[in-house]
């Protein structure tokens, strides 16, 4: 027992002041919102949108980027001839809408304005948002920094979130992967058995839009296609603060609006 | 080897060679190779089936992995027809991937014992080796399960929404009372194409399909397939970068390996070192991403060497959080072994013997922790483990407690292992180009992952594409070993048996 007492005040106390105090610090490489500084492209190029592996910069619709699709990798910024893109520190990329994930090349931020449940899903989940979680065909990387917000460090515990293991227990879904056919029926059933009213979180490029396994015969292209989605976290996979930024938003925790990353233009 | 049988091609790790110098032969002999190698201690890293030059055939490869003598041997034969004979009655490590073929390919394997679906999905050429019906859908898990039958024998179906965060899968348990007589394990449900995808590659999309083949071991396989393109485009990278992707791949193993004896006090109820764990995980992933911005690797590894240098601030700001990490990791840890309520949790629970483990064909820590020297680190060496060393951590009782010990040398070594790379990290340029694929060519590349043998294997058509890619997560070889080490145990136990393996499924469904 006195190893134990004496290991726990090794170990000191963990737990971040975030959201009452600043974030945790991200590491200076950590690449949050993707940002094209258009005046730079030389006419007719299209070396970013045929790098990119999954069509999150289509040459069709010059000028946007699709968040949803974006798996944050260096393929755009590394092909570009004129240096043009860069990924900004902006970690909150979460978004209630699929369309506000499809957002200018040029912007900073995401809008984020209109994140939160409306006011009597923030008076039902606003201070206890149970969740089962769906993993459908991803490569766990989601999953695993979904866990992460259960540990110490983060405790998603205090705000009321939690993690449970029956459907029947819970308020609504998070979903990762691009859900696979093997897995749409599990998932389907498993939304079927959570009361109303009940939200779905999708978390990942996967769960968003297929992420890299986007046209694949064997996926479904996301949650959406089987469960209406509540909330979008872009990334591949997101930062655990992406995440935990988009369920402190969706609860009403954090309030809305704007959020210019310093330094970035 | 009997001298009038015909050799098998000699390769070594992270080696390509003319597809063109792989016999082919009979499949008689094939086989009879493959149950020669195994009698001689070699294992068999992947047997899988691709295109032949024969219309209507199908052609299969095997690669196998000689530990003593540190070589890869391969062969290849021809199977006309819509059936081979199955060698798993002989030799169990072939046992899935004969219903990988089957599935793939559509071909019987005659006499397998256990003959089902690996990731219900249809097959590459139409034809079922089940006679299902094209338009008939095909269900993951559905179809028969091994059964006891008799008085107060009971099954336990479990999946594929588990009550954790944690991938699908379908466990079935024969039970009687309390006591698993038999445990099955239905997997497919994260299968997502990607092998199929990758044919015709490389392109824009291969390398986040390495990258995501199993998320939490990005840098094994990330690195694995660099090392197949670098063979195949005869590209040599630098020291630097042969270093860093070392450095990467002990810091995934330190991350996950501290994970894992974290989640397996937590499901023995010991909670400081779940707690402790699950932080000072966190703080490992965040040194990956002080190399590349991602927790997970993503964007470190590319063919040619790094997508990101590591500059001298850096290498210092990592050594230091390296000597805080270790520093806690083996408070929290050491809590582990001096309490009694965990060891008497850990020992004689989930036993996986000596031999089976070796008739099962299992890898990595997993092997180890039942006395298995195998290590690919040592025994097939590439990139930085050709000239710095880290000892084979082995443990002989094969049981959670065998499989957490293993895991705890391997945690000592690999932060040994960073602290003198980052000490001497070598000059040279992070990445150098790669010219295009040699063609009509065969290579094959072998990394330790934090779960075992990471093995890919390209074959390259006349324009230097990807005519077949074939992908053996090390979970492939594992799974059966969970089930193994549920037998006689108490269905209670399962969490933690699970754990001390804890396995990929998206690495096996790919």
């Amino acid at each position: 027992m006195i190893k134990i007492i004496l290991a726990r005040l090794q170990q000191k106390h963990r737990t971040m002041k975030y959201p009452d105090g600043a974030p945790p610090p991200l590491p200076d490489r950590f690449r949050g919102r993707p940002v094209i500084d258009s005046a730079k492209c030389p006419a007719g190029c299209r070396a970013c949108a045929d790098a990119c592996p999954t069509g999150a910069l289509s040459p069709q619709d010059a000028g946007l980027i699709d968040l949803g699709k974006c798996l944050f990798c260096t393929e755009c910024s590394n092909a570009c001839p004129r240096q043009a893109i860069t990924y900004s520190g902006n970690y909150q990329l979460a978004a209630r809408n699929r369309s506000d994930l499809i957002v200018a090349r040029e912007r900073q931020a995401v809008e984020v304005a209109g994140a939160a449940l409306d006011a009597k899903l923030r008076r039902l989940l606003g201070r206890s948002l149970k969740l089962r979680q769906v993993s459908a065909g991803g490569c766990n990387a989601c999953e695993a920094d979904t866990n992460v917000l259960g540990t110490v460090g983060w405790d998603l515990g205090r705000f009321g979130i939690q993690f449970v293991a029956s459907p029947r227990h819970a308020d609504g879904l998070l979903v990762t992967g691009p859900v696979s056919q093997n897995m749409a029926l599990a998932l389907k059933k498993t939304y079927d058995a959570v009361s109303d009213p009940r939200i779905v979180i999708a978390v990942g490029a996967c769960a968003i839009s297929g992420g890299p396994y986007i046209g694949h015969a064997e996926v479904n292209n996301g949650a959406a296609a089987v469960v209406p989605v509540d909330i979008y976290v872009p990334g591949c996979p997101p930062n655990p603060l992406t995440i935990l930024d988009g369920l402190l938003r969706l609860i009403g925790r954090i309030e809305d609006g704007k959020r210019e990353i310093p330094g970035t233009k | 080897m009997n001298a009038s049988r015909p050799d098998l091609a000699t390769l070594t790790n992270g080696q390509a060679v003319k597809r063109s110098e792989l016999p082919v032969f009979s499949p008689d002999a094939f086989g009879q190779a493959l149950l020669d190698g195994v009698a001689a201690r070699q294992r068999v890293s992947a047997l899988f089936g691709a295109p032949s030059p024969i219309p209507g055939a199908t052609r299969l490869y095997a690669v196998l992995a000689d530990d003593e003598q540190n070589l890869l041997f391969a062969a290849a034969t021809d199977i006309e027809g819509g059936e081979f004979q199955s060698l798993t009655p002989r030799c169990p490590q072939v046992h899935l991937f004969e219903r990988e073929i089957a599935e793939q390919f559509g071909l019987r394997p005659v006499g397998h014992p256990w003959f089902k679906p690996v990731r219900y999905c249809r097959s590459w050429t139409g034809r079922d080796a089940w006679s299902r019906p094209s338009g008939q859908q095909i269900l993951p898990a559905v179809g028969d399960f091994y059964r006891v039958e008799g008085e107060q024998v009971h099954e336990v179906a479990v999946g594929p929404v588990h009550a954790g965060v944690i991938e699908p899968g379908h466990f079935r348990f024969q039970c009687h009372g309390e006591k698993v007589f038999h445990l099955e394990i239905a997997l497919g449900f994260q299968h997502r194409g990607v092998e199929a995808a990758l044919i015709g590659g490389p392109a824009a999309r291969t390398i986040p399909y390495a990258e995501t083949l199993s998320g939490d071991s990005t840098v094994a396989h990330a690195t694995t397939y660099s090392h197949v393109v670098e063979a195949l485009a005869g590209c040599q990278t630098s020291a630097r970068a042969q270093a860093v992707r070392g450095i990467a791949l002990e810091l995934e193993r330190l991350a996950n390996h501290i994970g894992d004896l974290g989640a397996l006090a937590g499901d023995v109820g010991f909670l400081p070192t779940a707690s402790f764990c699950g932080r000072i995980r966190g703080d490992f992933l965040n040194m990956t991403a002080l190399l590349c911005g991602s927790r997970f690797g993503r964007g470190l590894i590319r063919p040619g060497g790094l997508g990101f240098d590591a500059d001298a601030d850096r290498i210092a700001e990592l050594g230091r959080r390296l000597d805080a990490g270790e520093k806690d990791a083996t408070v929290a840890i050491q809590l582990l072994w001096n309490t009694q309520s965990v060891m008497a949790r850990f020992e004689d629970v989930g036993p996986l013997p000596r031999a089976v483990a070796a008739e099962l064909g299992i890898v990595g820590p997993a092997a180890r922790a039942s006395g298995l020297e195998r290590d690919i680190r040592r025994d097939q060496p590439s990139g930085i483990f050709c000239f710095s060393h880290i000892p084979v951590s082995t443990c002989e009782s094969g049981d959670v407690f065998s499989r957490a010990f293993v895991r705890w040398l391997e945690i000592q070594h690999g932060i040994g292992f960073i602290r003198d790379q980052l000490r001497s990290l070598p000059s040279g340029a992070p990445r150098v180009p790669v010219k295009a694929l040699a063609p009509d060519s065969f290579a094959v590349a072998l990394n330790e992952g934090w779960r075992g043998e990471v093995c890919h294997v390209a074959l390259t058509d006349a324009q230097g594409r990807f005519a077949r890619y074939k992908v053996v997560d090390p979970s492939f070889h594992n799974w059966p070993a969970l089930a193994y080490s549920l037998r006689n145990q108490e269905i209670s136990d399962f969490p933690i048996c699970n754990k001390s393996f804890n396995l990929s499924y998206c690495g096996h469904d790919l």
